[in-house]
């Protein structure tokens, strides 16, 4: 606004012109979140925590179903570089120590001590079990496993039934995280068009689906979650659960949404821009889809980030109270079912694990819609500056 | 005999930006006097209001005072608080410290632009005042609030008992400066400091208001600082004036000289785009000479705009609001028709009432279009108007809400053309091109977004857009309020060139008087929804008939300082602005 208005300060048309005066929104936006360090960090977490979802079965050195009866509630192992043992010899390479289990004689109580003599080597591509990736693509090699296949480690410890906390936590990644997308993404189908129709029709349409909205808002959101999952039937297929699980959630989380866009809508309707599109002649449907919807969009993806971690939030609740998903299905809130006894406190703390996945992913999540929301208006910087 | 109350010396506030310092204050030096006027002049970005913004070190973030001295001279007040050697730095105090705290509002004091968003909506306007005196003072409440009573009572708050339990929503835009200005001089400042404090109200409150603060000043003999864009309020208070251009003084002296013989070229084009401002355009006189404005192309007849307000419970209770209440105008073809009126006066509201963007409530728009036919256009629903809409285009107020910063310029300009389908692709940027030629932009701004020029450029481009369908008549709505001075004119010239060109007929309306005189034919003056007068531009300008056009335009401050004191202003109060 303080550029003074000769046209002098324009360059020619064959001169160079500075690329932020023909950059699109989205350029700014990317220009205005860069700056937003804490929300670049989040996007590159959530980026990774998506990529592990992605490739679970690939990433995770052992299947998670596979159960060890000798390494019950197993204690978390550190990778190590340098070894020198009795059986192994000396040198240099990825491992793990071994640990022995020993039974007190008095107590009966098992625990497990390191055993100096051996280690137990990994290997980045090897060979482990054989899997299907998506369930499609058969594939033998892991990013990394045992070097030979009889042995077992645990980053993460093991629990109950001897099952690597650490491949479980991986393959959880998948569902928490999807379970999230897929709810977010039925929120907003049904957020945008009754929001849409009821900014956009206003009048008695728009006073009964903003009442209605009100209405879904007031219902305590437990008990309703907690009423429909029970009454899901129990010999559904997991499958089958968790699409019934993620339009449960949806449908208690679209109401923001259809407020969000209602919201928008009244605000933009008003805009000179909008009329100045009505009086150059353009269609309704024109104006909302080519004048209106740009404008929307940014704000409606920032309200989308910061929905996903309710999503994760409310499927974790539910799975471990018992009434969301079940197993054999993995996910945060399931592997958190294990830490609910106080024997678990004391005897195996590493199945707190997955509630610091639950933190890290969420948080991740927040600070990254935080600063899509911050970039979302890039033009109110742009004017001032 | 000087008396420097408030000196700064060589002050310079920096704001860091990405590509590197911007020096919003650059090297400025000022004096203020007890019981004197220094204004402080300049068009937006000068760095007038940062000066005085760090005076009081509010300068807002990240912006920081660099160098320079802000000396206050408390021994050269009219009160003669302070010894001979009691002088304060002000720049020199911490930002958030309890010295600076201690000046703010007690010797310096300062009004803003807009009165709303510097009062509290939550506290009675009393109860705002009494705070600011209590900051300073250890009086009693009840005593505190006497003094609010009497100071409401001094800036001429009718029944300021009452008054005083008021919050700041039941004021109006004037009572609510005045209730500011109360505030202000609450604890008996040395300096005050008038960040335009006039700018958003109307010519006839500002008129008031400057007779207000002229009159304290006389009582009190504070000294004070008064940022303005206004040439005409210039003339009218200065007692010295700095003129600011890119945050440095270019001219600074007594308001005669700088009027009559300016120095520098800046203040020279400064003054020289005011007076032009003053008088009809010589261009627009030649182009009436040689082609006189034909037949009718628009005529309204008894226009009225009812808003309802609340439908009341099952809709069967209606508040109606009556924005324009019986408006009836003739425009000719080639002809600029003005519609001038203060804020509420219904004029924006019957802008778009003849554009079709509101429904009318009841009479008729008859426009005559390129094939002679005439139709009734208050009968049209929004997707027979189409038609029309080629024909009657709109340049709007604002340039930056007008103009969608998510299109680049050759889509906003071209999507008229491309909604009537009659250029092929190539055609269309051709066409699109021209149209920047004419308005007077590079091609190069094609593919540029909005957010790529200023005020004025933009406000060329939502020209280009208006003209792009070949219209006939082009309805300005404050086309150049948000503008500079020397823009205006700049803008008006290049409406009266495509007038020439084009043919066209301009309906403009505007609260500005100065603007309408250079630019329209014919006045229509608007007050409460209703058209109290029209006719020839110099007929109403010289003569005016109605009782409110006389107090309308005897409160115009002229931009001539030999002029001061001489008019007599007008009041005009038909059951208005009275008690709160």
């Amino acid at each position: 606004m303080t550029a003074p208005d000769t046209n002098s300060s324009l360059p020619e048309a064959t001169g160079h012109i500075p690329e932020v005066e023909q950059s699109s929104q989205w350029k700014l936006m990317w220009w205005a979140f860069r700056r937003h360090r804490v929300a670049v960090l989040g996007g590159v977490i959530v980026l990774t925590l998506y990529f592990v979802a992605a490739f679970a079965e690939f990433l995770a050195p052992f299947a998670p179903q596979s159960t060890s009866s000798q390494n019950v509630y197993h204690p978390p192992q550190m990778p190590r570089l340098f070894y020198d043992t009795a059986e192994d010899g000396s040198g240099f390479g990825l491992h793990v120590r071994a640990f022995t289990r020993e039974r007190d004689p008095f107590t009966l109580q098992t625990t497990y001590v390191p055993n100096p003599d051996r280690v137990i080597f990994i290997s980045f591509f090897a060979k482990g079990t054989p899997y299907r990736l998506w369930g499609l693509i058969p594939m033998e090699r892991r990013l990394f496993t045992a070097t030979n296949p009889e042995d077992r480690f645990y980053l993460f410890g093991a629990d109950r039934l001897g099952r690597d906390m650490y491949s479980r936590v991986i393959f959880g990644t998948r569902v928490s995280m999807t379970i999230g997308l897929v709810g977010v993404a039925l929120s907003l189908i049904l957020g945008v068009t009754l929001g849409g129709i009821s900014g956009y029709l206003g009048g008695v349409t728009d006073a009964v689906i903003q009442r209605f909205v009100e209405l879904v808002l007031a219902l305590p959101t437990i008990p309703i979650w907690l009423g429909l999952s029970a009454a899901l039937p129990q010999d559904w297929s997991p499958l089958t659960r968790y699409f019934a699980i993620t339009a449960i959630l949806s449908l208690v989380g679209w109401t923001e949404l259809a407020r969000v866009v209602r919201g928008r809508f009244l605000a933009l309707r008003s805009e000179d821009f909008v009329i100045a599109a009505r009086l150059d002649g353009a269609t309704r449907r024109r104006v909302i889809l080519r004048h209106m919807a740009p404008s929307m969009a940014s704000h409606i993806i920032a309200s989308v980030t910061l929905a996903i971690p309710l999503m994760i939030i409310a499927e974790t609740s539910l799975s471990f109270l018992g009434l969301g998903l079940q197993p054999p299905m993995v996910s945060w809130g399931v592997l958190l079912r294990e830490a609910q006894n106080v024997q678990s406190i004391s005897q195996a703390p590493w199945l707190f694990i997955p509630g610091a996945a639950v933190v890290v992913a969420v948080l991740a999540l927040n600070f990254l819609g935080d600063g899509i929301r911050d970039a979302a208006d890039p033009y109110s910087e742009v004017q001032t500056s | 005999m000087t008396k420097p109350v408030l000196e700064i010396q060589n002050l310079v506030t920096e704001f860091p930006t990405r590509n590197g310092i911007f020096r919003a204050v650059d090297d400025v030096s000022l004096t203020v006097e007890a019981g004197r006027t220094l204004c402080v002049v300049g068009e937006s970005g000068s760095g007038k209001s940062v000066t005085a913004r760090s005076v009081l070190q509010i300068v807002d973030n990240p912006g920081r005072i660099a160098q320079g001295k802000i000396l206050l001279h408390r021994h050269h007040t009219a009160r003669r608080q302070g010894n001979e050697d009691d002088i304060v730095d002000l720049a020199a105090l911490p930002p958030r410290g309890p010295e600076i705290r201690a000046i703010r509002g007690r010797d310096v004091a300062m009004i803003f632009q807009e009165p709303m968003s510097a009062l509290s909506p939550v506290h009675t306007i009393g109860n705002q005042i009494v705070e600011a005196i209590r900051l300073h003072e250890t009086i009693s409440k009840k005593d505190a609030m006497d003094r609010a009573v009497e100071l409401l009572r001094q800036v001429e708050i009718p029944t300021p008992e009452k008054a005083v339990k008021r919050y700041t929503f039941e004021y109006s835009g004037g009572m609510r400066q005045r209730a500011m200005i109360a505030m202000a001089i609450a604890c008996n400042p040395s300096v005050l400091i008038a960040d335009e404090p006039t700018t958003a109200l109307d010519v006839t409150i500002q008129a008031e208001i400057i007779d207000l603060l002229r009159r304290l000043q006389q009582e009190t003999g504070m000294a004070m600082m008064f940022i303005t864009h206004d040439m005409g309020v210039v003339a009218e208070i200065a007692d010295e004036v700095a003129v600011m251009y890119r945050g440095k003084v270019v001219e600074r002296g007594a308001p005669l000289p700088i009027f009559e013989t300016p120095k520098e070229a800046y203040t020279q084009r400064l003054l020289g785009a005011v007076k032009q401002l003053d008088e009809p355009s010589p261009r627009r006189l030649a182009m009436r000479a040689a082609s006189p404005p034909g037949a009718t192309a628009l005529k309204v007849e008894g226009l009225a705009k009812h808003f309802y307000l609340s439908a009341g419970a099952l809709g069967l209770r209606k508040e109606t609001f009556v924005a324009v209440d019986s408006a009836s105008l003739e425009l000719r073809e080639g002809e600029n028709l003005g519609i001038v009126g203060e804020s509420g006066s219904g004029k924006t509201t019957l802008g778009r009432c003849i554009q079709g963007v509101h429904e009318t409530t009841r009479g008729a728009i008859r426009f005559t279009g390129r094939n002679g036919q005439t139709t009734d256009l208050a009968k049209l629903k929004e997707h027979e108007l189409r038609a029309a809409w080629r024909e009657i285009r709109m340049v709007f107020q604002d340039p930056f809400s007008s103009l969608n910063p998510r299109m680049t310029v050759g889509q906003i300009i071209g999507e008229p053309l491309l909604l009537l389908r009659t250029h092929s692709k190539q055609g269309l940027r051709k066409r699109v091109n021209e149209l920047l030629d004419v308005v007077g932009l590079p091609q190069s701004a094609y593919d540029r977004y909005p957010h790529a020029f200023s005020g004025g450029q933009r406000q060329r481009i939502g020209i280009a857009r208006a003209i792009a369908p070949e219209p006939r008549v082009i309805i300005a709505d404050e086309a150049t309020s948000a503008l500079d001075v020397s823009l205006r004119i700049q803008i008006l010239d290049l409406l009266l060139d495509l007038q020439e060109r084009m043919g066209l007929s301009f309906l403009f309306i505007s609260h500005d008087i100065a603007v309408i005189r250079y630019f329209c034919d014919r006045i229509a003056v608007m007050h409460r929804g209703k058209i109290v007068e029209t006719g020839d531009t110099e007929a109403v300008c010289s003569n005016p008939a109605h009782p409110y056009t006389r107090s309308l335009l005897s409160a115009v401050p002229v931009p001539d300082p030999r002029q001061r004191g001489k008019q007599v202003r007008i009041r005009y109060r038909a059951d208005t602005e009275s008690a709160a």
